[in-house]
């Protein structure tokens, strides 16, 4: 599945395919029409990738060959162990998590996840967790806190589930206490947004001492499709509202909303997963690093004042 | 032959200079019963006749709760301002003057400290009529500093949410006000400083996700609208139609996240029961 502006290059490269084929099965030299459509494909790249419009990073990060959290936390860990249940009502399929470990240190992972085809879809309710799934996000983070191991969330969700079953078991409550929670958690957070960070159901795993997003992620109250709707009474603002929206991971860090942006490799994370997962675990070891050299004290005094300073009013 | 008679030709006014009818010296509930705005102002904006619950603002609830309606207000000049240059239809910028003019209120939140039966209490409340009370920076902020007010002088405190929830102009910034409460919220709770949230209608969207439902006690008023996503949208996923008072007072106290449903006519004097339980 290809996106609009991926196609002119997907197609760039599947000439340069074909040239290398023949070069091959003929034996004739093609070494520099190679080389200069290489060079072609390069810049081309470049240049989509450096001015992609606020809409079109939306859309990369719903590509459907992008990663998902199971993804990332295998390719990371060499160790990982799925825990299942919120000990309450259900397993939240929609919400993952468990224990791994990064270069030998163990690490609690969260994350939404989001399926692959049909069926993995409609049991991962397309990333969309309900109660349960954020009640035992924060199960996971307690024990995470009792053995002292640090939590990592992965957010890629187009919102919390909005269903009858959800408002029935409390999805308001359960992502309102993991707000407050989180807060108080005495091993360090990271939370990284690898995908869709649509409104509170990507807050309700997203309160940390380090919040990121890759490069091309959306995160923001409300998605631009939805906001066009209720703003302009119409879907087909749905570019408009992205810029409006500043929802960008750019758009983000300058506004002071999140710590960083993990590059992507050229063309979106999912055109190098492995390297995308290097960069990920790099991020991690490194801040990592900066968080255990505070006690748990200051970090969770500081996790609040990050959160608390974010705002802007006039008096 | 006609049924009326134009006696004056040329009547041309626009809508604008139009007259409404004098604002209300009646008041019509949905069951059709007829109350004087005097009399409901003097039962706390409750029917007499079926018990309805008029929707009401900050000023009306402070009146309420307030002893002889006196309290100090905090925070009394804070304003939006508008740090993505918000346009939609109408810029942001313009949406906020045109609100503050039309509403005499400076944003979605007020909040006071003041005596309730003798008892310190400090109040924040929503106002539905700015922008949907919906909740940007301002409300955001206002309500952290109130909680910093009771933290400080170790004061209970009390949060009335009517709210569609997020702003969305205000995006990013909007959603992280959100974290904010919450994290005062949790600094309340290791004070061991009451919190007691009264939700009204409506209470939705990121307000139900965030103060409204941190409550050590969630109270509610009878037959609001209490919901995370609006009824809309749910309708709209599930394809079918929502059983009758789905996402109520009464159905979010059965399913165990509300502690009690209040008339509004007792709320200050259970209120006061309640924090005086909890001092004595």
């Amino acid at each position: 599945m290809l996106l609009e502006f991926e196609k002119p290059i997907a197609d760039l490269e599947s000439k340069l395919q074909e040239m290398k084929d023949l070069a091959k099965g003929r034996n004739i030299n093609l070494t520099p029409d190679i080389q200069s459509l290489e060079d072609k494909i390069q810049t081309l790249k470049k240049e989509t990738f450096q001015n992609l419009t606020r809409w079109q990073r939306v859309q990369l990060s719903r590509h459907a060959d992008r990663p998902y959290s199971l993804d990332y936390i295998y390719e990371i860990t060499n160790d990982f162990i799925e825990l299942h249940g919120d000990r309450t009502v259900k397993d939240d399929k929609a919400m993952i998590g468990g224990l791994g470990d990064i270069d030998g240190r163990t690490v609690m992972f969260i994350g939404q996840q989001k399926g692959r085809n049909t069926k993995q879809r409609q049991e991962r309710n397309f990333g969309m967790a309900n109660p349960e799934g954020y009640r035992k996000a924060l199960r996971l983070m307690k024990i995470a806190e009792k053995f002292g191991k640090p939590i990592v969330t992965l957010i890629d969700t187009p919102g919390a589930f909005p269903g009858l079953e959800a408002e029935e078991r409390g999805q308001g409550e359960a992502i309102a206490r993991n707000l407050k929670e989180m807060f108080m958690l005495k091993v360090p957070v990271i939370c990284i947004i690898i995908g869709e960070g649509a409104s509170g159901g990507a807050l309700g795993i997203a309160i940390g001492d380090k919040v990121y997003m890759l490069e091309n992620t959306w995160y923001s109250v409300i998605s631009p499709e939805s906001c066009s709707s209720i703003l302009w009474r119409s879907w087909d603002y749905k570019e408009q509202a992205a810029e409006a929206l500043k929802l960008t991971a750019p758009d983000m860090k300058n506004n002071g909303l999140i710590d960083g942006i993990i590059a992507e490799p050229l063309g979106g994370a999912h055109k190098d997963m492995q390297t995308m997962a290097k960069t990920i675990k790099a991020t991690i070891i490194e801040a990592l690093k900066e968080l255990d050299k505070i006690k748990h004290e200051k970090r969770i005094d500081q996790r609040i004042e990050k959160f608390c300073a974010m705002g802007v009013v006039e008096e | 032959m006609a049924w009326f008679k134009r006696t004056d030709k040329g009547i041309k006014t626009s809508t604008e200079e139009k007259k409404d009818t004098p604002d209300g010296l009646w008041f019509k509930t949905p069951q059709g019963n007829i109350i004087h705005t005097r009399e409901l102002k003097n039962n706390s904006y409750v029917c007499p006749d079926d018990d309805f619950h008029v929707k009401i603002g900050s000023k009306e609830y402070f009146e309420i709760l307030f002893d002889g309606n006196k309290f100090k207000e905090l925070d009394t000049e804070m304003k939006s301002g508008d740090p993505l240059n918000f346009v939609d239809t109408k810029p942001y910028k313009g949406r906020i003057a045109a609100t503050i003019q039309k509403t005499e209120l400076n944003d979605a939140v007020r909040t006071a400290v003041g005596k309730m039966n003798d008892l310190d209490l400090v109040v924040a409340c929503m106002d539905f009529n700015f922008i949907g009370g919906s909740m940007g920076s301002v409300v955001g902020e206002k309500i952290a500093r109130a909680i910093d007010y009771s933290l400080k002088n170790k004061i209970p405190f009390l949060m009335i949410s009517k709210s569609g929830g997020a702003r969305m102009m205000e995006a990013g910034f909007s959603l992280m006000q959100m974290a904010k409460t919450s994290a005062k919220l949790a600094l309340l709770e290791k004070a061991a400083i009451p919190y007691i949230s009264l939700l009204t209608d409506p209470t939705t969207g990121g307000v139900t996700a965030s103060y409204a439902m941190l409550g050590d006690f969630n109270i509610a008023e009878p037959e609001a609208l209490i919901g995370f996503a609006g009824p809309r949208v749910i309708r709209e996923t599930i394809g079918k139609d929502l059983p009758k008072g789905f996402q109520s007072s009464e159905f979010v106290l059965e399913h165990g996240f509300l502690d009690f449903i209040i008339d509004r006519r007792q709320l200050k004097n259970r209120l006061t029961t309640l924090l005086n339980l909890l001092r004595n």
